[in-house]
């Protein structure tokens, strides 16, 4: 039975850009330095001070709305934004409101094990502000003292508003997921959620069934998620919040202003959050000390050109052009740009594209974890791997000792032929292989009996004794022999 | 004459021959400010010490024939909202009473390099908010022509130091008329340049996107001279027009062959005092008698230009003052008291049970600090800008008056597609008594009705001296497309080179002295 209500969701997520610069200065926003040693008069509001739009910064955002399918406005300008908060020191952020630079687009979304249908997620807009600083409180026995790090002041964020598009927890963990790939692969962030690169506020309400029609519920703003898996958790525990809410008050959506809640990782629950200090007019207006930024054509042309293969088209590709499935080519593109390289270079040198997604899936990125090396590190590089590929696709040697020398060569970097040679690695002759089928099938009468009235699944057994006696036997080319010649004995 | 009546382009004559050196002059114009400034208080400090030493170095730069910059020199004061490293910018205000700027503005760099002489720093409305100079939070600037009477403003004390012979130059700054309005009132020279002429990086910002600085000096040449040297593109300041300099003060002795003059229709109405309106009608005679043209103009939406101007001007203020809040910047009430007085109130309430509306200890540090830091016009207009951004009234107030600027602005582009220079008032009367108008803030705000739209619109003006009333100056206004100073300066040499209104001081052994 289908749960009694529909969950609709919308996502909003900041987005730090990996320039060297802070938005309006020339201040680092390296992570981590000591409180207050990234700060100069422009991005801590010295009276007096103006800023400067870094254009880099804007660049990156240019091609992250490109790449989200966004309309971009040709002139756009800058707004401040009033409202008070210790963090922050001009008394307004520098925002975009009424003018972004991009509105309208989309990212396309599918889950490679179909758990929903494929969808197209809706971009209200993409808009380029200032972050704030921040505040630590120490409240400790009654005594409130508070202490101000203005480092992350006047770093570029990217906000990215999308439409309240999807319908469960997993469509929106699979949106941050296609998102952040987008981003990893434009090079516009490192979306490193732990150090705050990629903040996720989510919206949540649920349009419950009666038999008057669906009936919504009052959104909720969920805050402090600090990885995708918690933004799924949030979301799940949420709806079921709201539907129980519902259920004891009925209380509709308009009836109860916004809420917004904190996420306890811990505690697996969504917590109500005090109302900010500040009042919700943050009283917008143009600011007066930027010039607007308008775009040309040519320029927009030239950040299209400048794209490269996104996520989405390059996993068509892959399946296109090496005879992958969809999940597979997921899993490659998923690694990132580095990898699907190496995937691509690998499936051409070695003639297949199946056989080189497989053991990239199964062997490389079991030893990359195991040895932590990323893939640019890894010792066997495409072609060597290839080559050993190259054999297993002969028929050279079976996949168990094609494994045997491929843990050989990513520990001691040796060729696969020196690793074969010193192993004694041959194929075996084929009327050996009768020979020692006819030898086994003699001395297990009871697995010959039983292949003999069609239980040919005991041949099996035969393998373990046959490399006992020659280590080089292929086990599926044994087993077929196997059952070619029982019925003659 | 003595070196305090010269002008700077006569005092660098002098220098460049040797008949003075920059000490000299420098100190000559510290002792005229330690003889007469105690009555005129158009400086808030005086850098004696300092001065000397820049002059100093400057001289015995010149004996070593060393490469020295245009304004050599020449002491020259600066209102206090322009930030200069390590030194102390109150903008009239008592929230930074404290403040000194870890920076130089771009405009004091250009001075800087100029090889000028800083002598002080002036009184000014605070955050140059004001038409009198009596919103300073430190002292009331007087009229050098008659200490009971105002000197203008915001520019107050700008504009009185050069007229009671304290600094050959100083530097202004105009939002709504106020380096032209006190020039006007105080008998010499200031020029509002366009705006995005002169960086603003430095300028403590009161309404961003109206703020210019410019020169006031004795002389139109003077202005010429400083102009060249503060005007530029300054990549830390994006609204600072990227346009070459012209040699203003080598084209400025150029008269202007077949300037066509237009007088503006409305500004010859009801509200001008008669005399005021014969000075300049006069220097406008002045002109057709040097071969000006005068052609009838109007700028029909001038009459909003008040009413547009405080909505835009406190709009702005609003938010840059918020800054100034006692947690980064400014001064910050004592905690200890206010932490008594909230449990004091706390423990009321309490009793009412009705505790939930008390400020928080942080909302209370943000509202006591400001109330008691910001004087009472400040507070007046942040209110009003608040009120005219919040939800709900911004469509009403600030949208609206978005558009009326717009269409001022396509006035003046209709007027001077028929005249070259736009010439009237500056103000509608002369200097009135210091107190006079201090409880009508709708009559103070009149004061800037011919000098506001230029900001509105963006385009530059001067204000030269061309008459008295009642031992009081009049200035004549004039105003020219964008970028156009040249222009306004040429012209405005041309009248001073036919007249001598400029070259009248007041008598401050008189005035000052009886005062003293
Ligand atoms: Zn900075």
């Amino acid at each position: 039975m289908s749960a009694p209500y529909d969950i609709v969701i919308g996502l909003e997520i900041h987005v730090q850009l990996l320039t060297q610069s802070k938005l309006f200065c020339g201040c680092s926003t390296r992570f981590g330095s000591p409180p207050n040693t990234q700060t100069c008069p422009v991005c801590i509001g010295m009276p007096g001070v103006m800023p400067v739009m870094n254009r880099r910064a804007f660049e990156l955002s240019l091609r992250t709305a490109v790449a989200l399918n966004c309309q971009i406005a040709t002139y756009t300008k800058w707004d401040r934004k009033n409202y008070y908060y210790p963090d922050l020191p001009k008394g307004y952020q520098i925002s975009q409101y009424d003018l972004p630079f991009s509105h309208d687009g989309w990212l396309d979304i599918s889950d490679p094990k179909d758990k929903f249908q494929p969808k197209r997620v809706g971009i209200i807009r993409a808009h380029l502000e200032e972050d704030a600083g921040k505040s630590m409180h120490d409240e400790a026995a009654g005594q409130s003292d508070s202490r101000i790090d203005l480092n992350r002041t006047g770093t570029p964020l990217l906000e990215i508003v999308s439409q309240p598009d999807m319908r469960s927890a997993l469509e929106a963990k699979t949106f941050l997921n296609e998102l952040k790939l987008l981003l990893t692969y434009l090079g516009v962030s490192d979306c490193n959620m732990q150090e705050g690169s990629l903040r996720v506020d989510a919206n949540i309400n649920l349009h419950v069934h009666t038999p008057d029609g669906k009936v919504p519920t009052p959104i909720v703003e969920i805050k402090n998620m600090n990885s995708f898996r918690a933004v799924e958790r949030a979301l799940e525990y949420e709806a079921g919040r709201q539907y129980q809410v519902w259920q004891e008050t009925g209380r509709r959506l308009g009836e109860v202003p916004k809420q917004t809640r904190g996420w306890d990782d811990q505690a697996n629950v969504t917590r109500g959050q005090r109302h900010k200090e500040e009042s919700s007019d943050y009283r917008y207006f143009p600011e007066p000390d930027l010039v607007p930024v308008t775009v040309s054509e040519s320029q927009l042309a030239e950040v299209r050109a400048g794209l490269g293969e996104l996520p989405a088209a390059l996993r068509t590709r892959l399946e296109a052009t090496y005879g992958i499935k969809p999940y597979d080519s997921d899993v490659l593109v998923n690694q990132g740009p580095p990898l699907v390289d190496y995937f691509v270079e690998l499936a051409t040198l070695s003639g297949d594209g199946r056989l080189a997604s497989n053991w990239i899936q199964q062997d490389v990125l079991r030893e990359l974890n195991d040895r932590q090396l990323t893939i640019e590190t890894f010792p066997v590089r495409p072609a060597a791997f290839a080559d050993l590929l190259s054999r297993v696709k002969r028929g050279d040697l079976d996949t168990s000792r094609a494994r045997e020398v491929f843990i050989d060569m990513v520990s001691s970097g040796r060729p696969a032929e020196e690793i074969i040679r010193e192993r004694g690695i041959t194929q075996v002759d084929e009327s050996e292989l009768i020979a020692l089928c006819r030898e086994l099938l003699a001395k297990n009468p009871k697995i010959l009996t039983d292949i003999k009235e069609g239980r040919t699944k005991a041949a099996g057994a035969l393998i373990g004794q046959a490399k006992k006696v020659n280590p080089n036997v292929n086990p599926s080319r044994l087993l077929e022999i196997c059952l070619e010649v029982a019925p003659s004995l | 004459m003595s070196l305090v009546d010269r002008t700077a382009i006569e005092l660098l004559d002098l220098m460049a021959q040797g008949a003075a050196t920059s000490v000299e002059i420098t100190t000559a114009y510290l002792d005229q400010i330690e003889r007469y400034d105690g009555a005129v208080k158009s400086y808030l400090r005086v850098d004696r010490a300092g001065a000397l030493e820049q002059a100093e170095r400057i001289d015995e730069r010149r004996k070593l024939r060393q490469p020295l910059g245009k304004l050599a020199g020449l002491p020259i004061a600066i209102k206090d909202v322009i930030c200069a490293q390590g030194e102390l910018t109150t903008c009239g205000s008592k929230i930074l009473k404290d403040f000194r700027a870890p920076y130089d503005a771009a405009i004091i760099r250009r001075l800087r390099h100029a090889d000028a002489v800083f002598v002080g720093r002036t009184n000014m409305d605070e955050f140059a908010m004001g038409g009198s100079t009596e919103n300073s939070a430190y002292q009331t600037t007087g009229n050098p022509w008659d200490l009971s009477r105002i000197p203008g403003g915001s520019s107050g004390g700008a504009a009185a130091c050069v007229a009671a012979r304290m600094a050959p130059l100083s530097i202004g700054t105009d939002t709504g008329g106020s380096i032209r309005q006190p020039a006007g009132l105080c008998g010499v020279t200031g020029l509002k340049p366009t705006y995005g002429r002169v960086s603003r990086f430095g300028l403590v910002a009161f309404a961003s996107s109206l703020d210019q600085i410019g020169p006031l000096a004795k002389t139109a040449e003077d202005c010429a001279l400083l102009l060249e040297v503060i005007a530029g593109h300054d990549p830390a300041d994006s609204t600072s027009v990227d346009r070459p300099v012209p040699a203003y003060s080598q084209s400025v002795r150029q008269p202007l062959a077949g300037l066509r003059l237009g007088l503006v229709r409305e500004h010859f109405a009801e509200g001008l005092d008669s005399e005021v309106e014969s000075a300049v009608r006069e220097a406008i005679r002045v002109y057709e008698s040097l071969g000006a043209k005068v052609v009838d103009v109007s700028l029909p939406h001038g009459k909003y230009g008040v009413a547009t101007y405080y909505v835009i001007a406190p709009s702005e203020a609003s938010s840059n003052l918020a800054r100034y809040d006692g947690v980064h910047y400014g001064h910050r009430t004592d905690l200890a008291r206010m932490n008594q007085e909230l449990a004091a109130e706390r423990a009321a309430l309490e009793k009412q049970g009705a505790v939930a509306d008390l400020d928080t200890p942080l909302v209370r540090m943000y509202r006591q600090s400001r109330a008691e830091g910001f004087g009472a016009e400040v507070k007046r207009r942040i209110m009003l800008g608040t009120y005219a951004l919040s939800a709900g009234y911004y469509d009403a107030y600030y949208l609206k008056a978005l558009k009326v600027r717009r269409l001022i602005r396509r006035d003046y582009d209709e007027a001077f597609a028929q005249c070259d220079l736009i010439a009237g008032p500056v103000t509608a009367a002369p200097a009135f008594k210091i107190g006079e108008k201090s409880d009508d803030p709708l009559s103070m705000y009149l004061v800037d009705l011919y000098t506001v739209s230029a900001n509105l619109a963006g385009v530059g003006g001067i204000s030269i001296p061309c008459g008295f009333t009642a031992g009081l100056p009049v200035g004549l206004q004039l105003q020219a497309p964008p970028f156009e100073e040249e222009r306004l300066l040429r012209a405005a040499h041309m009248f001073q080179a036919a007249t001598n209104w400029h070259q009248r001081f007041p008598d401050l052994a008189q005035t000052a002295g009886a005062h003293a």
